[in-house]
């Protein structure tokens, strides 16, 4: 039987305002409330009932990230992970931290933990990238099947029904493979307390890039960020005469 | 029956009195998921929740067990009194050798996330718990270095001298982000081995067979609007202990329970409390003034409701003012709105000049008590004990009440350390009773500070109103420090206090400019408050039918402009005549104001989800 690895990432918590740092160069987060990605969790909720129908053996939850990270891991565990990676990045690192650093550190523990599933959200809230999954089964040369809304396992491959412009499209591909976690794939169970406390004694192991053998050189360099523009509030008008007007005086038409 | 090591447990018999959780769709289709055996239900005409149960009943088919764990001592709130508490305890344990273990459950995603106040904070409480505050790097940043007190009109601003003695005289306290500095205390009762669970709310008090408190049970999650579980349904899980620390700040919903079961309040005068919105500004750098406190009193506010601004300067890198207005919830003209006398206040010329050209970045607001003296309640009882402004230590004139609430906690930690750590407690209760807690606040400062302003706040009750109070103060206050022999009264329940709409002339508010005033729902917004949608309203009615033949028959619905998130609407209903209430509870940002301001007392303002709520950032 198998090993899942479930990627868990730690972002501002989507009720909250965003703010643009004063120099530009990123957004505040210091004491901002963050929480799992909600993706993460539908692919946390799908690893851990896989284990629950005994299809898999165990499932292993790793974070990229400073201390702060661990909370995340730990949200995971309490949810039913049986242990945790902490891959410690932080400072300049972190915040150049993208989806190709991060497929490379999950391709190199794929190798080293013999992972037969890697399962990811979709994208992230912050970044909206969705991009991590499909560069770590390119590295791995493993299938994909991506933006999942329905998964069953049956023998050595995997059938994967998929959210698509179009419709769904299912798919059948063998294992090891890649999946991302779209919306509707389940519903994710809460992380309750005495399972919290439980997990608390569940093993998170620490490690760096360097010790996979990834170098989180950043290929990208942000050189500003702003806000949207604000939009402007409209305009009532009572005709339809009166909106002719507006849009030719404004130059619409 | 239950066992006494952890591990499950039946709900066992209690002594609280449940409610009856009933609702109905918009097409008064009733569900009957969670009613209990041969009970009728009563149809909710408006499709609100009439009320929530405590407990859950059972439900067939549904894994009704609760988990349960022991601990020596559960805190109950884990702001400045319930983090204070904790760590005072463990300070102990380390003193003396001890095992002791303390859980802390706290509702709100982070520690400090539902933390609100001005704040100038006074060290004193600070510098006994921790001597090497400084060392530890709590951030108190910004000592006072100005104080500023004005008597505001229309256009121009009286000052008024701040002279050493009078209770807002603010030398050696510090400007605080108080939400930064209880996040800091969070930290260090972890250091310390306190097991903080934010997130988790305290849902229900449990009892023992003998009625003292066994402890708390957190919320059940996954249940749905209309009540059924949900796949995800799980029960709360209780935390039992000898003794519960119940420090939930201003009008706490489970201290509510607890006045009732213990009947703590006979021999006090009933709480009056006033509401406190607040805003954070960046502002222009050349207006920045780090250290400056500035209070008023006046404008917008006639002389006969209680209320003041504040508007502090922090010194933490940026240019950064926390600002706020606070009105008092006695007023008597339901067609007051808090959150608008507060936009409209930012536009004086005073205020207006330091604000101009700045950016808001922050909103909340938060109920705080009034009362001081006249209105403290017994503080323990068997099993448990209040600390904080739950009872409420708050210092009125001197608007600061951190330090008294830390002081109580640590009080509160000194007198139940001897007992839970004893062989043999002796106790008559399974919950430990004990009432030394309360003659060592009355031995403390706390007291004597009370005590000395005790008559300062129920002095604006005359026909000067403010100005009568100001009078009171510079006289008794200032000269004689609260000697006088007598104790005034405060003028009763505050939600008593509304008078009939018909009898008010409804206030005229500007606009929003949308520079320096904004609308309610966007300030809303940036308090970043949440709440799962699919879970019953945590703002429970008694009757559904009231708020339409009373709230807003006699009163014009004064809820809809008390509640400083917008929860409260009357909308027209869509069939035919007349208006039904909407209550939108995910955007309650847990202020408490509308369980107390309530002139029908209809409203039962009960814990949601945990880690739901508002998501404040060093408020």
């Amino acid at each position: 039987m198998s090993r899942v690895l479930v990627g868990v990432k730690r972002v501002i918590d989507y009720a909250v305002k965003i703010r643009v740092k004063p120099d530009h160069s990123g957004v505040v987060t210091d004491g901002v409330k963050h929480s799992m990605n909600p993706f993460c969790e539908i692919a946390v909720e799908e690893a851990v009932k896989l284990k629950e129908k005994k299809l898999i053996k165990e499932v292993v939850a790793v974070s990229c990230g400073p201390t702060q990270v661990t909370e995340t891991i730990r949200t995971a565990l309490a949810m039913g992970c049986d242990r945790g990676i902490h891959v410690e990045v932080s400072g300049k690192d972190y915040e150049a931290m993208g989806p190709l650093q991060i497929s490379k550190i999950f391709a190199a523990l794929a190798k080293k933990e013999e992972a037969s599933l890697i399962i990811l959200g979709k994208q992230a809230i912050d970044d909206d990238c969705n991009q991590t999954g499909q560069m770590t089964a390119a590295l791995l040369d493993w299938p994909q099947g991506t933006f999942a809304s329905e998964v069953t396992i049956d023998g050595e491959k995997v059938k994967v029904v998929r959210e698509i412009d179009g419709g769904l499209e299912t798919i059948k591909i063998s294992m090891p493979a890649v999946l991302t976690a779209d919306l509707r794939l389940n519903t994710p169970r809460y992380a309750t307390l005495p399972n919290i406390m439980k997990a608390k004694k569940k093993k998170i192991a620490n490690m760096k890039p360097a010790d996979l053998g990834v170098d989180m050189v950043s290929r990208v360099e942000v050189l500003r960020v702003d806000e949207p523009p604000t939009r402007l509030a409209g305009v009532k008008v009572e005709t339809v005469d009166d909106l002719v007007a507006k849009l030719r005086a404004n130059g619409t038409i | 029956m239950e066992n006494s090591a952890s591990g499950t447990c039946t709900s066992t018999a209690l002594h609280v009195e449940t409610e009856l959780l009933v609702c109905s769709d918009a097409s008064h289709n009733i569900t009957l998921h969670n009613l209990p055996q041969g009970q009728r239900p009563t149809m909710g005409s408006a499709g609100c929740w009439l009320y929530r149960q405590l407990p859950t009943p059972f439900q067939p088919g549904v894994e009704m067990e609760r988990f349960a764990d022991e601990a020596d001592v559960v805190i109950v709130g884990g702001g400045p009194a319930g983090l204070s508490a904790a760590i005072r305890l463990k300070q102990l344990a380390k003193e003396q050798e001890k095992e002791l273990r303390v859980c802390l459950v706290e509702k709100a995603s982070q520690i400090g996330a539902h933390t609100l106040s001005g704040a100038c904070l006074e060290p004193s409480a600070l510098n006994e718990l921790f001597p090497d505050w400084k060392e530890r790097g709590a951030p108190l940043n910004t000592p006072v270095t100005e104080d500023l007190f004005s008597i505001l009109t229309e256009k121009h601003r009286i000052p008024v001298p701040m002279l050493p003695g009078l209770p807002m005289n603010n030398h050696g306290n510090y400007i605080v982000r108080l939400g930064h500095f209880v996040h800091w205390l969070g930290e260090q009762a972890e250091e310390l081995g306190v097991e903080i669970y934010p997130g988790y709310a305290a849902a229900e008090v449990l009892f023992h067979e003998d009625g003292s408190v066994k402890g708390i049970a957190t919320n059940d999650v996954g249940i749905a609007k209309d009540g059924s579980p949900k796949d995800v349904f799980e029960r709360g899980m209780e935390l039992h202990a000898k003794v519960t620390l119940f420090g939930e700040g201003c009008h706490g919903h489970l201290a509510k329970q607890l006045y009732r079961q213990f009947n703590l309040r006979e021999n006090c005068e009933p709480q009056t409390y006033a509401i406190g919105l607040k805003e954070l500004w960046v502002i222009d750098e050349k207006k920045w003034r780090p250290g400056r406190v500035e209070h008023s009193v006046g404008w917008p506010l006639n002389r006969n409701t209680y209320g003041g601004s504040f508007l502090y300067h922090l010194n933490e890198g940026e240019p950064l003012v926390a600002l706020g207005f606070v009105v008092g919830l006695d007023y008597t003209n339901p067609y007051l709105s808090p959150f608008r006398e507060f936009q409209r206040w930012k536009h004086h010329p005073f205020v207006a000049k330091t604000l101009e050209g700045g950016t808001r970045i922050a909103y909340g607001a938060r109920a705080l008590n009034e009362g001081g003296y006249q209105c403290l309640p017994k503080v323990t009882f068997p099993g448990g004990m209040l600390i904080g402004c739950s009872p409420g230590f708050m210092n009125v004139p001197k608007i600061k009440g951190t330090h008294t609430a830390m002081k109580s906690g640590m009080l509160a930690a000194e007198a139940i350390f001897p007992k839970v750590t004893a062989e043999d407690p002796a106790s008559e209760t399974a919950g430990l009773h004990i009432p030394e807690y309360e003659d060592n606040l009355k031995k403390s400062w706390i007291w004597k500070e009370l005590y000395a302003v005790r008559n300062i706040r129920p002095s604006f009750h005359n026909y000067f109103g403010l100005y009568g109070g100001m009078v009171y103060t510079g006289v008794f206050y200032w000269i004689l420090r609260g000697k006088e022999p007598w104790t005034l009264k405060h003028a009763g329940l505050d939600s008593a206090q509304l008078k009939p709409a018909k009898e008010c002339t409804p206030i005229e508010y500007p606009k929003p400019d949308g520079k320096l005033s904004f609308d309610l729902l966007s300030s809303v917004a940036l308090s970043g408050t949440n709440h799962e949608g699919d879970q019953p309203p945590h703002l429970t009615l008694k009757d559904d039918s009231i708020p339409v033949a009373n709230n807003l028959a006699i009163y014009d619905g004064p809820e809809q402009r008390f509640c400083p998130a917008g929860v409260y609407e009357y909308v027209p209903l869509e069939t035919g005549e007349g208006m039904r209430l909407q209550i939108n509870a995910q955007n309650c940002v847990h202020c408490k104001t509308c369980d107390i301001k309530d002139p029908s007392q209809n409203i039962n303002w009960v814990v949601p989800e945990g880690s739901g709520g508002p998501a404040y950032n060093g408020l």
